[in-house]
């Protein structure tokens, strides 16, 4: 099938506008004949779902967690972008635009990205009556805070739990709808098959994680909400639940998953510690806003760091190696995520890295500290502050800001980082990669929509902070609700869908034989015990950096270990019971699948791209000696591939991305 | 460190639940609660037992999913923390640590120590809203300034995770100061106040529908509040409460 991203012809800034203008509607009164399964109820699924109840439609919503309150986009920390200009310092949509293009490596789609920036201020507006507590300044207006690889401040915030109160808004929504009986939520249920019918996705399996029951639902249309698959490396940010299973299910029953190897790995995690952990914690990218990076220059500080002999404070500033500052003056440690990864990875490597492992650098405060505490002696007239002053006067600042945080930090870490620097490391993030869709967020399957971090279209190769939850919201509030209404307009004498037809009953089978088969299956190895397998291939070889040898021998791994997964995993308990180790089982299963096509991705793309990059294709001279390097001639498109049994057989498909409004050039942080 | 564990196992909530010991060995301080339960349910699945089911998702503070009362306090001995914030330095080698699920007849056992929250879900939909259409033709965000304080209040009261731990913890099982902050972050803010005499008259009726018991102003749910929310919130419910009430 050819891709077709039916993308409306016209100058971009009115594509949006002229597209709503033309589009299908569907009378109010005939909403109410039809329903709409949302999958997933974080930013984007929880908006649109509430959306959609409350423009009339039936819409039935489903989570794996007990409450679309604990969704992770709730962990979200840093804030929200929108170009609303408040600040005056040459904010616009098309800034954001350029911004999100080219921090995201060229490989987005111009016109979503667009139509993202052109929605954004609507969404502050929006969360704002809903009741979302921003900050504000003393004025009463919204305040704004600055994020990596843009000149401007655009970012909206509550504390550093931002994510919490964005999706609390969109919960609080919801509730209105399902408190009207528009939304009928399902709490701890799991979607496990679309159904498609007629070629049109019609419904899902889904499993009552209480009761182990399967059930049928069948809707008008579909759309998938669940999030990214960056535990697909067993270790990343993404909570325990988080999974592929929805958008990998969608994918066998051809929907085209598009640039699986394009996953952000975030520079400022809390580096690991034991063979034990279950996952990483991220810190706010916001803290970059006053936090200074470094690691020791010399590499007999590093030793006697390591070996406890010295503490960061003891080094002077010239025995300081401000390596972001250094290499890119312009945007010191304000440079985009990938960048500032991939600069942490280089000095580690090269044997800087300042704790055990080797895997760690330094976030300071202490010159933030002293700047606001002197700016707090200048504003409340105290002449000549002794250092203690200077220090709790700045300390206050620098907690009120990013309070939350540090005391996560010393949660985790037991040290104090007002008294010493943070440790931090690149951690797997956000997965840019996804189930392709066109500009309707339509995929490949007809009725079967995807949006938000489950989609892939408009962060590109790397996506910039604080546009997640801009994206997830955007999709969700104001841009589905507008396409899904095309759609559907077709469908209002269709009647109701049932559930006894054989497109139901094999999909019920599958998913019950699956189930079945793990329950008895008594091998001898836990489900975590090829997960981690898995993660390891994947941070090892697929991670990155990545070269050609290692991505083939991922390959074959990734198969070995799937081959030895299905023969000897061990599942405990019932089937029709509440069973955490089956639900693990499922969702580990279709990783191994999507690690091994995520590698041939990464194979085929023979560059350097955003948070992927490839050993072979770095810059060998000029200003950007040693950075990664992109190659428009050969790759400036999506891989769209199509599933053909085993990932290895996959079918790749392009769509040629197409630049007419923002020229490609080599990204510079310089 | 070497650990004892007495965990309530429950098949289900219909089925009797009872104490089970079990040892965990080679604990490392710098794990966190959590792991070390994914440790004991390694070595019970590699045993051929079933693993023990608790509650648990993001594993860094913010969504609430975990619970676990640990040694008869709400998500542990430490203060201010989820139980996924919890970490095994703050126990002993040889310690003997008691794990349990909630206990509130509104957080009906499920399994183990994973119980039933829906009743919270049902006191927001009770009317934890503004009822705004999510349409986008809101007038713009800075129309209303809002003063510092009153943002940062609201903040603070939004700031509750919803995990259960103030009525677990509660001798009532009072949800009040769940509602209570879900209530003063509405009240504080001007887009909150239309609807501001039937959200909390709402509330409360269905907080008591749900079976939670009353605030006697003990204070428990303040202090093993893992989020910090205060005990205003309550105050303000109850002065919001009865100027609903004399509003008739």
């Amino acid at each position: 099938m050819a891709l077709d991203s039916k993308v409306p012809k016209g100058p971009i800034k009115d594509k949006w506008t002229d597209y709503k203008n033309k589009i299908n509607l569907v009378n109010p009164a005939n909403k109410r004949h039809i329903d709409v399964i949302v999958v997933g109820t974080g930013l984007a699924g929880g908006s649109a779902a509430a959306t959609l109840a409350e423009l009339g439609y039936n819409v039935k919503a489903f989570a794996y967690q007990d409450s679309p309150r604990r969704a992770h986009s709730i962990a979200a920390q840093g804030g929200i972008n929108a170009a609303k200009n408040y600040q005056g310092d040459g904010d616009s949509t098309y800034r954001l635009f350029y911004d999100t293009v080219k921090g995201g490596d060229y490989r987005s789609r111009e016109a979503n990205v667009y139509r993202l920036a052109e929605v954004s201020a609507n969404i502050i507006d929006q969360c704002v009556a809903q009741g979302v507590p921003f900050a504000r300044d003393y004025g009463g207006l919204l305040d704004n805070r600055s994020f990596g690889g843009v000149l401007v401040s655009r970012t909206f915030y509550a504390k550093g739990q931002t994510g919490q109160q964005l999706l609390l808004g969109a919960y609080s929504a919801m509730n209105r709808q399902i408190a009207r009986g528009k939304i009928e939520m399902f709490n701890r249920h799991e979607m496990l098959d679309v159904v498609v019918v007629d070629g049109k996705a019609r419904g899902i399996i889904a499993r009552n994680l209480i009761t182990g029951e399967i059930e049928r639902h069948s809707a008008h249309a579909v759309v998938i909400a669940s999030g990214g698959y960056g535990n697909v490396y067993f270790l990343s940010t993404n909570a325990m639940g988080s999974n592929a299973t929805a958008a990998w299910k969608i994918h066998k029953k051809g929907a085209y998953f598009a640039n699986p190897c394009f996953t952000q790995i975030h520079p400022t995690c809390i580096p690991r510690s034991g063979d034990y952990q279950s996952k990483l914690t991220l810190m706010s990218e916001s803290l970059r806003n006053d936090g200074r990076i470094w690691v020791p220059k010399n590499m007999e500080d590093v030793m006697a760091i390591r070996e406890g002999r010295k503490k960061p404070t003891d080094l002077s500033e010239d025995e300081r190696d401000y390596y972001l500052e250094r290499r890119y003056p312009a945007f010191g440690n304000l440079v985009p995520r990938d960048v500032a990864s991939r600069a942490a990875k280089e000095r580690c490597d090269a044997g800087y890295g300042v704790n055990a492992t080797g895997e760690a650098v330094y976030l300071d405060f202490a010159s933030a500290i002293e700047r606001y505490g002197k700016e707090q002696a200048k504003i409340h007239n105290i002449d000549n502050p002794t250092e203690a002053k200077i220090y709790e006067l700045g300390k206050g600042i620098v907690e009120a800001k990013y309070g939350n945080l540090f005391q996560m930090y010393e949660k985790i870490v037991d040290e104090d980082p007002y008294k010493t620097p943070m440790m931090i490391y690149p951690a797997t993030h956000y997965t840019m990669g996804g189930v392709w869709v066109d500009y309707n967020l339509m995929t490949t399957i007809p009725g079967c929509y995807c949006i938000g971090e489950a989609n892939f279209s408009d962060h590109g190769a790397n996506r910039l902070g604080a546009s997640a939850l801009m994206q997830g919201l955007a999709d969700g509030y104001f841009v589905l609700p507008y396409t899904i209404g095309d759609y559907l307009a077709d469908d209002i004498r269709t009647g109701k869908i049932p559930t006894d037809s054989k497109e139901f009953e094999e999909a019920e089978k599958a998913v019950t034989d699956r189930i079945n088969f793990f329950i008895n299956n008594n091998g001898t190895k836990s489900v975590d015990h090829f997960h981690k397998r898995l993660g390891k291939v994947m941070w090892d070889k697929v991670g990155m950096a990545r070269n050609e040898q290692g991505l083939k021998e991922a390959m074959a791994e990734i198969k070995q270990i799937r081959e030895e997964f299905w023969k000897d995993v061990k599942v405990p308990g019932n089937a029709n019971e509440m069973n955490p180790e089956l639900e693990k089982a499922g969702r580990v299963a279709d990783f191994l699948e999507l690690g091994e096509l995520f590698a041939k991705d990464a194979l085929m793309r023979e560059e350097s791209c955003g948070g992927h990059f490839r050993e072979e294709s770095v810059e060998e001279s000029g200003e950007q000696k040693g950075e990664a390097k992109r190659n428009d001639k050969d790759f400036a498109f999506v891989a769209a591939w199509e599933y053909k049994g085993e990932p290895a057989d996959a079918v790749l498909h392009k769509e040629e991305l197409e630049f007419k409004d923002i020229e490609l050039k080599q990204r510079s942080y310089k | 460190m070497n650990l004892t564990l007495k965990i309530w196992r429950q098949k289900d909530s219909n089925a009797k639940g009872q104490m089970v010991d079990y040892k965990v060995t080679d604990i490392s301080e710098h794990m966190s609660f959590l792991e070390m339960m994914d440790v004991l349910n390694e070595q019970l699945v590699n045993t051929g037992e079933e693993p023990v089911a608790f509650d648990h998702d993001c594993r860094e503070g913010i969504c609430g999913m975990c619970s676990l009362y640990i040694n008869g306090e709400a998500h542990g001995p430490d203060r201010g923390v989820t139980t996924c914030q919890l970490h095994m330095r703050m126990f002993k080698d040889g310690d003997t640590i008691t794990i349990e699920p909630w206990r509130a007849a509104a957080f009906p056992v499920i399994k183990d120590l994973v119980v039933d929250r829906t009743s919270f879900e049902r006191i927001q939909q009770a009317g934890g809203y503004i009822s705004v259409n999510t349409s986008g033709n809101t007038q713009d965000a800075n129309a209303i300034p809002i003063s510092k304080h009153a943002a940062d209040e609201a903040m603070d009261a939004a700031t509750c995770i919803g995990c259960g731990a103030c009525v677990a913890t509660c001798k009532n099982s009072s949800a009040m100061l769940f509602v209570g902050a879900k209530v003063s972050q509405y009240a504080l803010l001007p887009q909150g106040q239309v609807e501001a005499t039937d959200r909390v008259m709402n509330m409360v009726k269905q907080m008591d529908l749900e079976g939670f018991g009353n605030c006697t102003n003990t204070g428990a749910c303040e202090i093993e509040c893992p989020k910090g929310i205060s005990l205003e919130n309550i105050a303000r419910m109850n002065r919001e409460f009865l100027k609903a009430n004399l509003k008739g």
